[in-house]
C-alpha cells in the first residue's frame, strides 16, 4: 500500500520535473501535429478520388457519346448502301461514287480512319464475281484466297483505305468473327482491339451488315444470313479518338486514361493508354463504356499520372499548430517561472516586511531611549541654568545664560516633537480626558510668545466667545500644543500687523472653510481687490487685510451678541479655533503639502525662519484625534488663517477649583477707548474675565459721555463710578493725551467724581515715551491676558495680590497622595533603598525596605498593611517581574477563596526603572504591575503615576463598597 | 571662619562640582532629604554609596584581571549596572555616565584605560563630595544653616 503510494509519489515527482514536462509537451504536440497532417492527407486523397471519379465519368461519357455518333453514321451509311442494293442487281453504286461520298462525308466520322464495303460472295458465285470485278479475291496477306464457303471481298472503299480493296475480310480471324456476329445480330459489332494496318494505331473494326431487303427485328439468324448482301466496316482509331477527346478536356495532363476491352475479364485487352504499370496505382477508377456492342464490354480506367502532391495546408497547418503549441508551452513555462518568481519575491518581501517592522519597533524604542537619554542631561542643563539665573550675574552673563536656556528649551521641545511624532505613528499616543480651562490655556500660549511678538511689534491677541463653557474636558496639553504650534508658526512668519486667536462654538460639525474660500476668491476677482481691501481694511484687529475675512468686526459682532446655546442633551462641545495672522503667507504652490511632515513651504524657509517642519503634521494628527479637522486659507503677502475644529466634552465641575485669577476686581467698571472694535472687544473680554464691567467707546467724546453717565438715568450730579480707563496707545497719541487727564482733574475738583479713575495705557511695544508714562498710572504691554491685567491693576490700585503658592504645588499634591500610606520598597541595593526611602518619607509615607524579591513576597503575605509596593526590576535571584507574578498569584488565590467577601487584595505595584521605554512598560503591565516610576524619582512623573493609580484604586474600592 | 562666608564658599563649590558634572540635581535632592529627625541621612547614604561602589569597582577590576583567557563579561555588566543604579540614586553623574558607556563596551572589550578612568572618576567624586561634607560640617560648627534644612 505504502509502497504503491510511494511509487505514485515518485511518478508524480518525476512528472513534476521540468525537463520531463518539457519533453512530454514537445512529443505530445508533435504527435498531434502528425495526426493533423495525416488526417489532412487522407482528406486530400478523398478529394482527389472524388475528383478523379467525376473526371473519369465525364471522359467515359464523352467518349461513349462520340463513339456512338460515329457508329450511327456508319449505320446510316450501311443503310444507304443497302438502299442501293434494294432489289437491284447490280447495285446502283460503284466504287467511285462510294469513294466520293465517303470522302465527302468523312467529317461526320472523324474517328474512323476509313470505311469500306465488302460484298458477301458465296463460293458458287466467286468466279462470276471475280470476272465481274476483274480481280481475284485475296486474303489479308494479299495472296489469292483459297477455296472457302464464303468470301467477303472489299469492293468499295474510302480513298484513305483503298489498300484493302479486294481483300477478303473473312480471311482475317477477327474480321470473320465480326462479320458473322454482325450478320446474325444485325447490329454494329466491334472487334478486339488490335493494331490497325498502316497507322499502326490501336483500333477496333466496326462492322455493320447490309441486307438486301428489310429485315424485321425478330428475324432469325438464317433469314438474316440469307438477306445479307455485304458488310460495311470501319476502322476506329481508338487511340487518336481518345487522344483528341482528352485534349479537349481540362486536367488532361494530370490524369492518365486507359481504355480496356474487358469482354474477357481475366485478360483485359488494352485499347488505349500505356498500360497498367504507369502512374499512381493506389488511386484509380474505372467507368464502364457502352459502345453499342452488347457482346463486348469496355471500360475506362483513370488514374493520376503522379501521386497527388501533398498540399501546402497539409504541411503548414500542422507546422503552425506545432509552433502554436510550442508558444503556448513557452508561455506556460514562462508564466510558471514568473509565478515561482513572484512567490519567491513575496516570501522575500514578507521577510523584509518582518524585518522592517522589527526595525520600526527598534527605531521607536531607539527614539524613546535616545530622547530619554538626551532629555535627562538637557533637564540637568536647564535646571543648572535656572539655578545660575538665580545667582547674581552681570548683564552679559545673564544674557548668555538666558540664551543658553532658550536654546536648551528649543532643543527639548524639538525632542518632544520628534517623540510625539513617533508616538503618533506607532499609535501609542492617547489623549487624556481631564477638565481644563481653555481660556487659561490660551493665556499661557500668549504669554509664551509675548516677548517675541513684542519684539516684532506684532499685536498678539486671544479671544474666547462667551458661549464656550469655562471648563471643558479634553487633553489640555495637546490642545495647548496645537495652538502653540499654530501661533508659533504665525509668530515666526509675521513681522507686522497682528496674530489673532479666537475660539467659538462651531455652529455645526460641517467645516465652513470651503465655501468661505470660494467666496473670498470670488469677491477678490469680481469686485477688484483694491476696493475690497479698503472697504474691509479697518475692521480687522490691526487694520491690515487678512486672508480669511471671518474675524472682521462685521462678522465677529453677531457672534459676540449671539448666545449660542449648547445642545442640552449632548455633552459634546464643538469648538472652532481660528489663528489668523498678517504674515508672509504661504506660497500657493506649497499649500497642498502643508500638512506633510518635514515639509516646509520651501527649503529656504528653514534657513530664514528655522524649524523642522514637523509641527503642522503633528498638529493635524492631534486635531484629527480630537475629532476635528484643520484647514487654512492663505494669500501670499496678505497672511494666513488656520482654522481647526475639535470636539470636547462639557464638564460640570465648579469653576472654583480652576480659578487662578484674583477675584478682587469683581464689580468694577471700566471704559475702553479704542476705535478698533475688534481690539476693543478683546480688551473687554479680558476685563470681563476679571469680573470688570467694561464699555468700549470709539473716541474721547463717547468716553466722556460714558463717564458722565448721559445714557443712564442717574442724572443726580454724580457721575458713574468708573474705576479704570483703558486707552490704546495710538488713540492716546492722537487726541486723548491732552484732554482726558485734564477733564478728569476738572471733574475731581468739582467733586463730580469721588475717585480718580486709573488711566491704563495699552501698548504693543515698550517704546513709550517717558512723558506719556508720567501722565498715566500704568502701561500694560500687549499681548493682553487676564492675569497680566490683574497684576497691573493690583499695582495701579494698590491691592495686595493674593499670594500664589505655585511652587511646592506638585510636591504638596504628591504629599497629599502619599501621606499616611504604607509603602514597601524592594531593591537589592542598599543605596537605592535608602534614597527611595528618604524621598518617599519626605512625602509623608511610611516606608518599609526589603532587599530581595523573596523578602517582598514574605512581607506581602496576606493579610498585610501595605498600600503600594515600589519594585526594582533588576534584582539577583528573583527579578521584579517574577516577584510581581508570584504576588499576583498569591492574591488571586486568596481572592478566590474569600469569594464574595468585600475585601479584594490588590496591592499597587510600581516598577522602578531607569530606562522607561515602551517595551519595558509593556512588560511591566503584562506581569501585573500597575505602572512605573523613574529611578531616581522625578517629581512630575512620580505624581502622574501615583495620581492615576490612587485615584483609580479609590474609585474601585468605592465601587466595591457599594 | 564666618558662617556666611562658608556658606557662600559651599554654594560656589557645589555649583562648580555641578558644572563639572561630578554630581547632578539628584545629589541636591538627597541633600534636601535630611531633616531634624534624620540629620545624617545624606552622610549615611553617601557613605553607603562609597562603600558599595568601592566594592563593585573592586569586583570589576578583579573580574578583568582574573584571567587572561576568560573574562566574565556577564558579571562585569551586572556590576556596572548595579554601579549605575546606585550612582544615579545619589546623583554621581560622571560615574553614572561612565557606567552607561561601560555597559556599552562590555560586548567588546573594556580597555585598561576605561577601568582606570572609572577609578579616577570614583576618587574624584569621593573627593568632591567629601569636601562638600567637610564644608557643611564647618558651617554647622560655625552655627550656620545648611541648604535643604
Amino acid at each position: 500500500m505504502t509502497g504503491s503510494e510511494k511509487g505514485c509519489g515518485g511518478v508524480w515527482k518525476w512528472l513534476m520535473k521540468r525537463t520531463v514536462q518539457v519533453l512530454l509537451w514537445v512529443s505530445m504536440s508533435a504527435v498531434v501535429c502528425v495526426g493533423i497532417h495525416l488526417w489532412m492527407k487522407v482528406h486530400n486523397i478523398n478529394t482527389a478520388e472524388s475528383l478523379l471519379i467525376s473526371m473519369c465519368d465525364e471522359r467515359a461519357r464523352m467518349l461513349q457519346h462520340q463513339f456512338a455518333v460515329s457508329v450511327n453514321h456508319v449505320h446510316a451509311l450501311a443503310i444507304l448502301v443497302s438502299t442501293f442494293y434494294y432489289n437491284k442487281i447490280p447495285p446502283a453504286i460503284n466504287q467511285s461514287v462510294f469513294a466520293d461520298y465517303t470522302d465527302m462525308t468523312s467529317f461526320e466520322r472523324p474517328l474512323l480512319s476509313g470505311v469500306a464495303y465488302a460484298q458477301r460472295v458465296v463460293r458458287a458465285d466467286r468466279e462470276k464475281f471475280e470476272n465481274q470485278q476483274g480481280w481475284i479475291i485475296k486474303t489479308m496477306k494479299k495472296e489469292p484466297s483459297p477455296e472457302q464457303d464464303e468470301y467477303a471481298p472489299v469492293i468499295f472503299s474510302q480513298e484513305t483505305i483503298s489498300y484493302i480493296e479486294a481483300l477478303d475480310m473473312m480471311s482475317g480471324e477477327e474480321d470473320r468473327e465480326n462479320i458473322l456476329r454482325a450478320r446474325s445480330t444485325g447490329k454494329a459489332v466491334l472487334t478486339n482491339p488490335f493494331r490497325l494496318l498502316e497507322s499502326n494505331h490501336l483500333g477496333v473494326i466496326l462492322t455493320f451488315p447490309v441486307y438486301r431487303w428489310r429485315i424485321s427485328s425478330d428475324a432469325t439468324v438464317d433469314e438474316r444470313v440469307k438477306a445479307t448482301v455485304g458488310y460495311l466496316g470501319g476502322a476506329f482509331d481508338v487511340e487518336s479518338l481518345v487522344e483528341n477527346l482528352l485534349k479537349q478536356l481540362a486536367g488532361n495532363k494530370d490524369i492518365m486514361v486507359n481504355v480496356y476491352d474487358v469482354t474477357n475479364i481475366s485478360t483485359p485487352l488494352i485499347m488505349y493508354g500505356s498500360g497498367a504499370n504507369d502512374g499512381y496505382k493506389l488511386l484509380s477508377y474505372a467507368s464502364m463504356l457502352d459502345f453499342g456492342d452488347p457482346f463486348r464490354r469496355h471500360q475506362m480506367e483513370c488514374r493520376y499520372r503522379q501521386k497527388p502532391p501533398i498540399t501546402w495546408p497539409a504541411i503548414t497547418t500542422p507546422l503552425g499548430v506545432y509552433v502554436i503549441c510550442m508558444l503556448v508551452g513557452y508561455i506556460l513555462h514562462a508564466a510558471h517561472r514568473r509565478f515561482i518568481n513572484v512567490v519567491e519575491n513575496c516570501r522575500k518581501m514578507e521577510e523584509l516586511k518582518v524585518k522592517a517592522e522589527a526595525a520600526d519597533i527598534a527605531k521607536s524604542q531607539f527614539l524613546a531611549t535616545v530622547s530619554h537619554e538626551i532629555r535627562t542631561p538637557m533637564n540637568g542643563v536647564l535646571g543648572m541654568l535656572d539655578m545660575l539665573l538665580d545667582t547674581e550675574l552681570d548683564c552679559t552673563q545673564r544674557d548668555h545664560t538666558q540664551t543658553a536656556q532658550t536654546c536648551g528649551k528649543a532643543l527639548i521641545s524639538l525632542i518632544n516633537e520628534v517623540l510625539d511624532r513617533a508616538k503618533i505613528e506607532s499609535g501609542k499616543l492617547e489623549l487624556e480626558a481631564v477638565p481644563f480651562d481653555i481660556r487659561a490655556i490660551l493665556d499661557e500660549v500668549v504669554s509664551l510668545f509675548s516677548s517675541k511678538s513684542r519684539d516684532n511689534g506684532v499685536e498678539l491677541a486671544v479671544f474666547v466667545s462667551s458661549g464656550v463653557p469655562d471648563i471643558l474636558i479634553g487633553d489640555p496639553g495637546r490642545f495647548r500644543q496645537i495652538i502653540t504650534n499654530l501661533v508659533g508658526n504665525s509668530v515666526k512668519f509675521t513681522e507686522r500687523g497682528h496674530i489673532f486667536v479666537h475660539v467659538h462654538l462651531a455652529k455645526n460639525t460641517e467645516f465652513p472653510i470651503a465655501t468661505t474660500k470660494y467666496e473670498t476668491c470670488l469677491n477678490g476677482i469680481s469686485k477688484g481687490s483694491c476696493c475690497f481691501e479698503t472697504m474691509r481694511a479697518c475692521s480687522t484687529l490691526s487694520g491690515l487685510t487678512t486672508a480669511d475675512m471671518r474675524s472682521t468686526w462685521e462678522i465677529l459682532q453677531p457672534l459676540l451678541s449671539e448666545e449660542m446655546p449648547l445642545h442640552p442633551d449632548s455633552d459634546d462641545v464643538p469648538l472652532m479655533v481660528t489663528v489668523e495672522d498678517t504674515g508672509v503667507g504661504i506660497p500657493l504652490n506649497a499649500q497642498d503639502r502643508m500638512f506633510t511632515r518635514f515639509m516646509q513651504a520651501d527649503s529656504s524657509t528653514s534657513r530664514n525662519y528655522g524649524g523642522t517642519g514637523i509641527g503642522l503634521s503633528i498638529t493635524k494628527c492631534l486635531v484629527e484625534m480630537m475629532g476635528g479637522n484643520i484647514d487654512f486659507i492663505s494669500h501670499p503677502d496678505v497672511g494666513s488663517t488656520f482654522t481647526f475644529t475639535s470636539m470636547l466634552k462639557k464638564c460640570d465641575a465648579k469653576m472654583s477649583s480652576f480659578q487662578t485669577l484674583p477675584i478682587c476686581f469683581r464689580g468694577m467698571n471700566a471704559v475702553v477707548i479704542d476705535e478698533m472694535p475688534v481690539r476693543g472687544a478683546i480688551t473687554k473680554y479680558h476685563l470681563q474675565r476679571l469680573g470688570i464691567t467694561a464699555e468700549v467707546v470709539g473716541n474721547i467724546q463717547c468716553a466722556f459721555a460714558a463717564i458722565s453717565g448721559q445714557h443712564d438715568f442717574l442724572g443726580n450730579g454724580y457721575l458713574k463710578k468708573i474705576d479704570v480707563i483703558l486707552v490704546e496707545l495710538d488713540k492716546w497719541k492722537s487726541d486723548i493725551e491732552r484732554s482726558l487727564p485734564k477733564r478728569l482733574l476738572d471733574w475731581k475738583r468739582s467733586g463730580q467724581i469721588l475717585n480718580m479713575p486709573k488711566l491704563v495705557l495699552i501698548s504693543t511695544s515698550e517704546t513709550v515715551s517717558a512723558n506719556t508714562k508720567e501722565s498715566v498710572d500704568i502701561v500694560v504691554l500687549k499681548p493682553l491676558r487676564a492675569s497680566l491685567l490683574a497684576a497691573c491693576f493690583e499695582k495701579a490700585l494698590g491691592i495686595d495680590g493674593q499670594k500664589r503658592i505655585e511652587t511646592q504645588n506638585k510636591r504638596a499634591s504628591i504629599r497629599n497622595l502619599l501621606v499616611g500610606k504604607s509603602i514597601l520598597v524592594v531593591d537589592d541595593n542598599l543605596v537605592n533603598r535608602r534614597v527611595a526611602e528618604g524621598a518617599l518619607k519626605k512625602y509623608g509615607a511610611q516606608i518599609k525596605c526589603v532587599g530581595s524579591g523573596k523578602d517582598a513576597i514574605s512581607h506581602l503575605q496576606i493579610p498585610h498593611h501595605f498600600d503600594a509596593c515600589f519594585m526594582d526590576i533588576q534584582m539577583p535571584e528573583m527579578d521584579g517581574f517574577e516577584t510581581t507574578k508570584q504576588i499576583r498569584m498569591m492574591e488571586s488565590n486568596v481572592n478566590k477563596c474569600t469569594g464574595e467577601k468585600i475585601e479584594r487584595w490588590h496591592v499597587l505595584i510600581l516598577a522602578m526603572t531607569a530606562d522607561v521605554i515602551q517595551a519595558t512598560y509593556d512588560k511591566c503591565i503584562n506581569c501585573g504591575m500597575d505602572g512605573y516610576v523613574s529611578k531616581p524619582f522625578e517629581e512630575e512623573q512620580l505624581y502622574n503615576s501615583l495620581a492615576k493609580l490612587f485615584k483609580f484604586n479609590d474609585s474601585s474600592i468605592a465601587a466595591d463598597e457599594q | 571662619m564666618d558662617a556666611k562666608l562658608l556658606q557662600r564658599e559651599l554654594l560656589e563649590l557645589t555649583t562648580r562640582v555641578l558644572e563639572e558634572g561630578v554630581i547632578d540635581k539628584q545629589f541636591l535632592e538627597i541633600q534636601t532629604l535630611r531633616d531634624e529627625d534624620n540629620p545624617n541621612f545624606t552622610d549615611e547614604v553617601v557613605a553607603l554609596f562609597f562603600e558599595d561602589a568601592q566594592k563593585l569597582i573592586n569586583e570589576i577590576t578583579k573580574a578583568l584581571e582574573q584571567g587572561q583567557n576568560y573574562v566574565d563579561f556577564g558579571k562585569i555588566s551586572a556590576d556596572a549596572h548595579q554601579l549605575k543604579g546606585i550612582s544615579a540614586s545619589v546623583g554621581a553623574k560622571r560615574i553614572t555616565d561612565l557606567c552607561i558607556a561601560f555597559r556599552g563596551f562590555c560586548d567588546q572589550l573594556i580597555s585598561e584605560g576605561s577601568l582606570q578612568q572609572l577609578h579616577y572618576e570614583f576618587s574624584l567624586t569621593k573627593n568632591k563630595i567629601e569636601s562638600i561634607f567637610k564644608l557643611e560640617k564647618q558651617i554647622l560648627a560655625a552655627g550656620g544653616m545648611l541648604p535643604g534644612m
